[in-house]
C-alpha cells in the first residue's frame, strides 16, 4: 500500500483534464453502446452512462473553478434522470409485455 | 307638338310596347299585336309631323341632347370622357326615320295577317317592337357609342326574330350564324370607334365632322385604317363580302321579319352608318369600300340566278343591291346610296311581303318550281309583285330606275371597271327577277298547293298596295336633290317634276342607256329560258357553273373548312399547352418533384432508432467541427 502510495505520490497531481478525459471516454462508451447495442435495455443503460459522463464533467468543472453551480446542476440531472428512469423503464416493460421483444430492429413500426 | 319632344316619343314608343307586351299581354294575342302596330304607327305619324315641322331640315335643340355617362380622370387625354344620349335630326336621319317607321308599319300590319295562327304571336310582336326601337336608335343616335349600343341591340333583336321558330334546328342555327357573323364585324367597328376617339377625343358626329372639316388630316396616318375598321361594322350589318353568309340563312325567320330586317332596315343600317360618318373615309378607304361593294353585288347576283327558294332569291337580290349601295358610297356618292336605299326599302319590303303572301297561299311552299300560274288566283299579289320586280330591275319610270341610275352614274364617274360590274349586275338582276316572276306567277300550276292557292286576306293585301305606291312614284320627288343638298354634292339644275322624269337620260345618258339596255337583255334572256319551261334549262347549259351558283359558290363550305382547320390548329395548340405545359410542367411537375423528394427522404425514415441516433450524432459532429474550427 505504501509502495502504492509512494508510487501514487510520485505521479503528477490529478488535474482537470484527467477528469475530462475520463468523462469523454465514458461519454463515448455510452454513445457507442447506444449506437451498436441492439437490446433496448442495454441502450438505456448506455444512455445513463452518457448522462453520468456529463455529470462527471460538470462536477470536475465545479471543483476546479471553486464554484458550486455545476454541482447544483448535477443534482438536478440526477433527479431528472431518476424520474426518467422510472418512466423509461416502465415504457420498456410495457413494450416488452406487448411485443415480447427488446430488440430495436423489431421496434421499427414508428415510421411512414 | 313641340319638335323637341317628338324624337323621344318616336324612339321610346316601340320600347314601351315591347315592355308592355312582354310583361302584361303575353296571353292576349290581339292586344299585343294592336300595341305593337299602334306603337310603330304612331311613331310613323310623329315622324311625319317632325318632317313637316322642320321642313326636313336639320334641327338642333338642347333638349335633344343629354349627358349620359361622364367619366372623370380616365387616365387619358382628354381626362374626362363624356358620352351623350342625344338625337341627330337632319335630312338623312329624317328620311331614314320615315323609311323605318313607314315600311315598319306596313310590315307590322302584314305580320298580323301572316302570323295569325302562330302560337307565340305576343313574343313575335314584342321582338318586332324591340327591333324597331333598336333600329330607330341607330337612326337617331348623335354619337358613335350610342350608335354602337343600338347597333348591338339590333343584332340581339334580329337574333330573336330570325330564331323565332327556335324549335326548327335550321332556324336556331341561322340566328346564331347571323349573330356571330355580325359580332365579327362589330369587333372591327368598336376598334374603329376607339381609334377615332383616341385621336380626335370625341364620339359625337357633329364634333367629329367639325374637327375633320377644320383639319382634314386630323386622323393622320391612321385615317384609312380607322375608316376601314368602322366599315367592318357595316360589312357585318349590311352583309358585305366576306361577312355576307348570314343573310341568306336568315330567311329561316318568318317572312315579314325578312321584309323588315333583311330588306328595309337592319341591312340598310350599315349603309346608313357609312353615310353618317362619310366624312371619315379617305380616298384609299373609299376605294376598298367600293370594290367590296362591287364584288358582293356581282357574287350575290350570280348566286341568285340559280336559287329555287323564293325567299333566298330575294335575299341574294338584297345582298346584291346592298353591294350596289356600298359601291356608291365607295364611289363618293353617299346621296346615290341613300337614294337607292330608300327606294329599295319600299320595293324590296314589298317583294318580301309578296313572297310571304305567296308562301302563305301555297301552304308554306317556298320552292318556285312548285308554284306557277298564280296570276289569276292572286291578282293583288301578282300586280304588286310585278311593280316590285320592275322597280328592282330599274324599268322606267318605277322608282328603282332613278335610284339605280344614280348608282350607275356614280360608278361611271369612279371607274370603268366598276361601271362594267354594275351594268352586268343590272342585267343579272333583271334576269333572276324575271326568272322568279315567270316561274312563280305565269304558266301553269305545278303542284296541288299552287292549284288551290287563293288571294291573301285584306290585312295582307293592303300593306302590299301601300308599299306599291312609293315603289312606283318615289323617283319623282327629287329625293336625290334632297340628299344631294345634305351631302353637298354638285347638282344638275333644280328639281322640277317634269325634268325629273327624264332626268337620268339628260345628265348621264351613258349610264341611263346601259341601265335600260342591261334590263332589257336580262328580261329577254329570262323569257327565252323560262317561258313555259317546267325545269331550269340553265342547270344543263351551265353545268358546273350552275352547280357552283346553286351552292352559293361554296362560301359556307369554304368557311366551314377554314374554321375547321383553324379551330383544329388552335385546339391542338391549346391542348398541347394544357396537357404538357399547364398540366404537365406546372401541375405534374410540382407534384412529381415533391413526391420524388419525399420518396428519397423516406428512405432515411427507417424507423430504427439507432439509425436516427447515428444521424443525430453525425449532425452534432458536423456542427462541432464547424463551430470549433
Amino acid at each position: 500500500m505504501i509502495l502504492a502510495a509512494a508510487e501514487l505520490s510520485s505521479l503528477p497531481p490529478v488535474g482537470l483534464q484527467h477528469y475530462l478525459v475520463v468523462s469523454a471516454l465514458l461519454f463515448s462508451l455510452g454513445l457507442l453502446g447506444v449506437l451498436v447495442r441492439r437490446n433496448i435495455l442495454v441502450m438505456y443503460m448506455s444512455l445513463e452512462l452518457m448522462l453520468n459522463a456529463a455529470n462527471l464533467a460538470l462536477v470536475s468543472f465545479s471543483r476546479f473553478n471553486n464554484n458550486l453551480d455545476g454541482q447544483v446542476m448535477v443534482f438536478f440531472i440526477i433527479t431528472v434522470a431518476a424520474a426518467e428512469v422510472a418512466v423509461g423503464l416502465a415504457l420498456i416493460v410495457a413494450l416488452y409485455r406487448k411485443r415480447q421483444t427488446a430488440h430495436v430492429e423489431d421496434l421499427a413500426t414508428l415510421k411512414l | 307638338m313641340k319638335p323637341e319632344l317628338l324624337p323621344w316619343l318616336i324612339l321610346f314608343l316601340p320600347l314601351a310596347s315591347a315592355a308592355v307586351i312582354t310583361l302584361f299581354t303575353r296571353k292576349a294575342k290581339g292586344v299585343s299585336a294592336a300595341l305593337s302596330v299602334g306603337a310603330i304607327g304612331v311613331a310613323f305619324l310623329f315622324s311625319l309631323v317632325l318632317f313637316a315641322q322642320t321642313g326636313g331640315k336639320a334641327f338642333v335643340s338642347p333638349l335633344l341632347n343629354s349627358e349620359w355617362i361622364h367619366l372623370e380622370d380616365f387616365g387619358v387625354d382628354p381626362t374626362s370622357v363624356v358620352i351623350n344620349f342625344g338625337f341627330t335630326i337632319d335630312p338623312l336621319s329624317q328620311l331614314m326615320l320615315l323609311i323605318v317607321t313607314g315600311v315598319g308599319t306596313a310590315i307590322h300590319v302584314f305580320s298580323w295577317g301572316y302570323m295569325h295562327d302562330d302560337r307565340a304571336v305576343s313574343r313575335y310582336f314584342a321582338s318586332l317592337s324591340l327591333f324597331c326601337f333598336s333600329m330607330l336608335g341607330i337612326v337617331l343616335a348623335n354619337n358613335l357609342v350610342m350608335m354602337f349600343i343600338f347597333w348591338e341591340l339590333v343584332g340581339v333583336s334580329s337574333y330573336l326574330l330570325i330564331g323565332y321558330w327556335y324549335e326548327k334546328p335550321s332556324a336556331a342555327d341561322a340566328c346564331k350564324k347571323a349573330f356571330i357573323t355580325n359580332r365579327l364585324g362589330d369587333f372591327g367597328f368598336i376598334l374603329g370607334i376607339l381609334m377615332v376617339w383616341g385621336i380626335l377625343g370625341t364620339f359625337g358626329f357633329g364634333q367629329l365632322q367639325e374637327k375633320i372639316a377644320a383639319n382634314p388630316a386630323a386622323l393622320g396616318a391612321a385615317a384609312t385604317c380607322a375608316g376601314l375598321l368602322i366599315f367592318c361594322g357595316a360589312m357585318g350589318k349590311s352583309a358585305q363580302f366576306p361577312l355576307h353568309v348570314w343573310l341568306a340563312d336568315a330567311m329561316e325567320g318568318p317572312t315579314p321579319v325578312s321584309a323588315l330586317i333583311h330588306a328595309a332596315t337592319m341591312v340598310a343600317a350599315g349603309v346608313y352608318m357609312l353615310c353618317r360618318v362619310f366624312f371619315l373615309f379617305t380616298p384609299d378607304a373609299l376605294c376598298v369600300i367600293s370594290w367590296i361593294g362591287a364584288f358582293t353585288s356581282i357574287i350575290a347576283a350570280l348566286v341568285a340566278v340559280q336559287q329555287n327558294d323564293i325567299k333566298r332569291i330575294l335575299a341574294y337580290s338584297t345582298l346584291s343591291q346592298l353591294g350596289y349601295m356600298v359601291m356608291a358610297v365607295g364611289a363618293s356618292k353617299p346621296d346615290a346610296a341613300m337614294y337607292h336605299l330608300t327606294t329599295h326599302a319600299f320595293f324590296k319590303a314589298m317583294l318580301f311581303l309578296g313572297a310571304g303572301s305567296v308562301i302563305h297561299a301555297c301552304h308554306h311552299e317556298q320552292d318556285i318550281w312548285e308554284m306557277g300560274g298564280l296570276k289569276k288566283k292572286m291578282p293583288v299579289t301578282f300586280w304588286t309583285f310585278l311593280i316590285g320586280t320592275f322597280a328592282l330591275c330599274g324599268v322606267p319610270p318605277f322608282s328603282g330606275f332613278y335610284s339605280k341610275d344614280g348608282i350607275l352614274s356614280a360608278a361611271n364617274h369612279a371607274s370603268p371597271f366598276l361601271f362594267a360590274v354594275s351594268v352586268i349586275v343590272a342585267a343579272l338582276t333583271a334576269f333572276y327577277m324575271a326568272r322568279l316572276f315567270i316561274i312563280a306567277f305565269l304558266g301553269e300550276a305545278r303542284s296541288e298547293h299552287a292549284k288551290h292557292a287563293h288571294e291573301s286576306p285584306g290585312i295582307m293585301k293592303w300593306p302590299l298596295v301601300a308599299l306599291a305606291v312609293p315603289s312606283t312614284v318615289a323617283g319623282f320627288f327629287g329625293l336625290n336633290y334632297f340628299l344631294g343638298d345634305f351631302f353637298g354634292s354638285e347638282q344638275h339644275g333644280h328639281y322640277q317634276f317634269l325634268n325629273e322624269i327624264l332626268g337620268p337620260i339628260g345628265h348621264d345618258p351613258l349610264a341611263a342607256f346601259f341601265g335600260i339596255f342591261a334590263t332589257l337583255i336580262g328580261f329577254a334572256f329570262a323569257w327565252l329560258c323560262y317561258n313555259g319551261a317546267d325545269r331550269d334549262v340553265l342547270v344543263t347549259r351551265l353545268g358546273i357553273l350552275s352547280r357552283a351558283m346553286a351552292n352559293r359558290f361554296y362560301f359556307d363550305e369554304i368557311y366551314a373548312f377554314l374554321i375547321k382547320i383553324t379551330h383544329e390548329a388552335v385546339s391542338r395548340l391549346s391542348n398541347f399547352i394544357d396537357r404538357w405545359i399547364i398540366s404537365g410542367l406546372f401541375v405534374r411537375g410540382t407534384h412529381g418533384s415533391v413526391e420524388l423528394t419525399g420518396r428519397a427522404l423516406r428512405l432515411l425514415q427507417t424507423g430504427n432508432i439507432q439509425t436516427y441516433a447515428l444521424l443525430f450524432v453525425a449532425g452534432v459532429v458536423l456542427v462541432l467541427l464547424i463551430a470549433l474550427k
